[in-house]
């Protein structure tokens, strides 16, 4: 069963284990160190616990996971390492199992609003999904819905207009829902497929800000019926336990429909979407892997749970 | 949203303060709470685990699980490891004698080094200085657009770095423009890089030797997880770093890394964001930073409340006689001064983790200051000789005892048969043991069994 790989393998994922190995951090690289001594004894879980905290998978995900090993390894009688290793990523795999995660697209025009605290990669990824829509051969239109942090509106411009790719502005300052809202007119007077709603970084303990967001929202849905039809929120790999709680205030304000995991190029994994998936019931959407406007990818549960586990074997 | 760090503790203290006497097991189990809780706040699993080592040992060596309040003294150990952790001298910028003083700003994507470059800037002129910004993220769209914007608010000069002979050379070019137009401070915002991409480590480390830097700050999300000490390290070890700045501490993260950092790597916090607005920079307060990672002043502040009201040695005797088998009532009328004196209950709960939890599930059930008043004054109606000798008292004491207390006969009934089985049961016990199992077993209300505290 547990060949992910395969020639389906996702391009985001070939750059990503040589990284891994590199450090040194692959939890399988590890796991399979300890397991070559043989029988899951309490340090080799205790050690299996610790790696998957590691990766930011939090305690109590790592503690279901490592009791979901155990068990099954008794069940199933499991010894050689890689049987146990092959185990752990049946666990992990069975975590991510069963979610829709593709990425609605079908209103006149359709709306898909990106949000996240500051500095999560809110502006790259839209631009990256502006070049993927396009590329699709659809029109995508921009709207710089984040008026509060100097220049982004320029960054915007600057990182989609090359594309061919509109983008609708205010000045500084300006209500972001009354930008959103002219982006929708010039959208439908265009004729363009898709409004893509960047959105200023708030932290999700800011209520003013959350409900700004609220508003931007409520705008969208009270001016195209069934819109937005993605509501994505943007979430840091490099990020901890706070995601959780990131993504339970977005959820609430914005009605996720998905999450973009970014700066999966780098060295942190993002362990925490096992919780985000499973506690609100929010699908990992994308990855985002780099700075290049096409290094935005479709989530692959089997592929990540591979680039945790580094399992070269795969 | 509720401090799910608060529950978490508060359930491991529950283990700790809810049984007056602590075997090696419950301890055990109490730190692995604690080290749970930690890493719930994204302490690095490393630093976790030799904290958790540390207090263990110094739990064994002083004794606690002999002492009057071992739950207690677990929490004091566990706190007084965390600011050992994070404290030390507080770190903040220096100026060099031989202007300019260059400081250079580094981290990941999004950590939030232009943001904090103005911010900086800010807290310099505040000293008394003349800063001017470089701009050397030429990479990110219009980042030096972004930083100039922030910076014109504030009237803060920025240079930007002509990079025909390379960025190193360009930033060391206007470091020494900003120098000759009278600036003794110079702060250089550099793109965010990851640390695994060596080219651009490499320019930093470029930068670094064309440009004489006297600070070389790591900026760091406070919201980062487990990845924030390998990526300090990594940033030390190629560019050289000499303290961290904690970014978007405003939220809700707990900011585990900063313990890390000091623990893992040996780097301090200097400072730390704490807003959107410019001057939303701050200096790093270790002790607060303990306890917002914990999420535990409170307790501090009942354990100093109680060091405070009650006495070393009414403690100790007390447990001296408890452990003989020589309990009196009147021991238990100075336990409940003792606790009367730490305020009402329901402020003591309040302070503990878990409290508001307890008394929200307790409801009326808990004893009030009214209830505690009546058993005072229950004892208090005795004799010298009924207090030592509960079992004297007959049916004639008890209506006279319930007269002179102003309760009820089977009040008084119901006390001094909880207080025989506690000290039946005590007699076998030889700790600290039921001090405060004592108080629950006479505590109980009319409705049941009522935990005094943390039950």
């Amino acid at each position: 069963m547990s060949d992910p790989g395969g020639g389906r393998r996702p391009r985001w994922w070939r750059r990503l284990p040589r990284r891994l190995d590199r450090l040194g951090s692959g939890l399988g690289h590890q796991l399979r160190a300890r397991l070559a001594h043989g029988a899951v004894d309490a340090a080799t879980l205790e050690e299996i616990f610790e790696l998957l905290v590691a990766s930011d998978c939090g305690a109590p995900m790592a503690e279901e996971l490592v009791q979901g090993l155990r068990e099954r390894a008794e069940r199933e009688r499991l010894r050689a390492p890689a049987e146990l290793l092959a185990g752990l990523r049946s666990e992990m795999e069975s975590k991510l199992g069963g979610r829709n995660r593709e990425l609605r697209l079908g209103g006149t025009p359709g709306v898909w609003l990106v949000a996240g605290v500051n500095g999560s990669g809110k502006t790259t990824t839209v631009a990256k999904l502006a070049a993927r829509i396009k590329a699709q051969g659809l029109t995508p239109l921009v709207a710089a819905g984040d008026t509060f942090r100097a220049a982004a509106q320029d960054q915007l411009r600057r990182l989609v207009e090359p594309l061919g790719v509109d983008v609708v502005g205010h000045r500084p300052g300006a209500d972001p829902a009354a930008v959103v809202y002219d982006a929708m007119e010039a959208a439908r007077a265009r004729r363009r497929d898709l409004v893509l709603v960047d959105t200023a970084g708030r932290l999700h303990t800011k209520d003013n800000l959350m409900q700004e967001l609220a508003k931007v929202r409520r705008v969208i849905a009270a001016s195209i019926p069934d819109q937005p039809e993605e509501s994505l929120l943007v979430l840091d790999a490099y990020v901890g336990a706070n995601a959780l709680a990131q993504a339970r205030a977005f959820s609430e304000v914005i009605g996720a429909t998905g999450v973009v995991l970014t700066k999966l190029d780098g060295s942190a994994r993002g362990g925490y979407v096992f919780q985000v998936e499973r506690e609100l019931d929010l699908p990992v959407k994308l990855v985002g892997t780099g700075e290049g406007s096409d290094d935005l990818d479709d989530f692959d549960p089997a592929a990540y749970v591979s680039a945790l586990l580094a399992d070269e074997a795969v | 949203m509720f401090d799910t760090l608060t529950d978490k503790l508060g359930v491991a203290f529950k283990h700790l303060t809810a049984k007056g006497r602590l075997t090696a097991e419950d301890v055990e189990a109490g730190l692995r709470e604690v080290r749970l809780a930690l890493l719930e706040a994204d302490v690095n699993y490393k630093v976790a685990r030799e904290f958790v080592e540390r207090v263990r040992d110094r739990a064994v060596g002083a004794d606690v699980l002999q002492s009057l309040t071992p739950g207690q003294q677990v929490i004091k150990l566990v706190f007084g490891e965390l600011v050992e952790l994070l404290g030390g001298e507080d770190q903040a910028l220096s100026y060099s004698p031989e202007p300019p003083t260059v400081v250079l700003l580094v981290g990941l994507q999004g950590a939030g080094k232009t943001t904090t470059a103005v911010k900086l800037s800010l807290l310099v002129r505040g000293e008394g200085h003349r800063p001017a910004l470089v701009a050397a993220d030429l990479r990110r769209s219009a980042a030096v657009e972004q930083l100039q914007i922030l910076a014109a608010e504030h009237q803060v000069p920025v240079l930007v770095p002509e990079t025909g002979r390379g960025l190193a050379h360009g930033v060391a070019a206007a470091v020494q423009a900003a120098r000759r137009q009278g600036h003794d401070v110079v702060l250089v915002d550099t793109s965010g890089r990851l640390h695994l991409d060596q080219p651009l480590m490499d320019e930093l480390a470029e930068i670094r030797s064309a440009v004489r830097v006297h600070h070389s700050l790591l900026v760091v999300d406070a919201m980062t997880g487990q990845e924030a000490v390998r990526v300090a390290g990594s940033f030390k070890e190629q560019v050289g770093v000499d303290g961290i700045i904690l970014t978007k501490l405003d939220g809700d993260a707990r900011g585990g890394a900063a313990l890390s950092m000091r623990a893992a790597i040996g780097l301090r916090v200097w400072y730390c964001g704490v807003g959107e607005r410019p001057r939303d920079l701050e200096p790093f307060h270790p002790e607060r930073m303990a306890r917002r990672i914990l999420g535990m002043g409170d307790v501090l502040t009942l354990i100093e409340r109680s060091q405070e009201q009650i006495s070393e040695e009414e403690a100790v005797s007390a447990q001296e006689r408890m452990r003989e088998g020589r309990l009196t009532l009147d021991d238990f009328v100075t336990q409940l001064r003792q606790l009367r004196r730490l305020g009402p209950l329901e402020s003591i709960l309040g302070l503990m983790p878990g409290g508001r939890e307890l008394m929200r599930a307790q409801g009326s059930a808990l004893p009030g200051e009214a209830e505690l008043r009546r058993l005072e004054a229950i004892v208090l109606s005795m004799t010298p000789e009924e207090r030592r000798k509960p079992e004297t008292v007959d049916s004639s004491r008890r209506r006279r005892i319930a007269r002179g207390s102003g309760t009820t006969p089977a009040e008084v009934s119901r006390l001094i048969k909880g207080f025989e089985q506690m000290r039946s049961m005590m007699k076998g016990l030889s700790g600290a043991g039921g001090r405060r199992r004592l108080a629950q077993e006479l505590l109980k209300t009319p409705r049941g069994r009522t935990p005094l505290i943390g039950g």
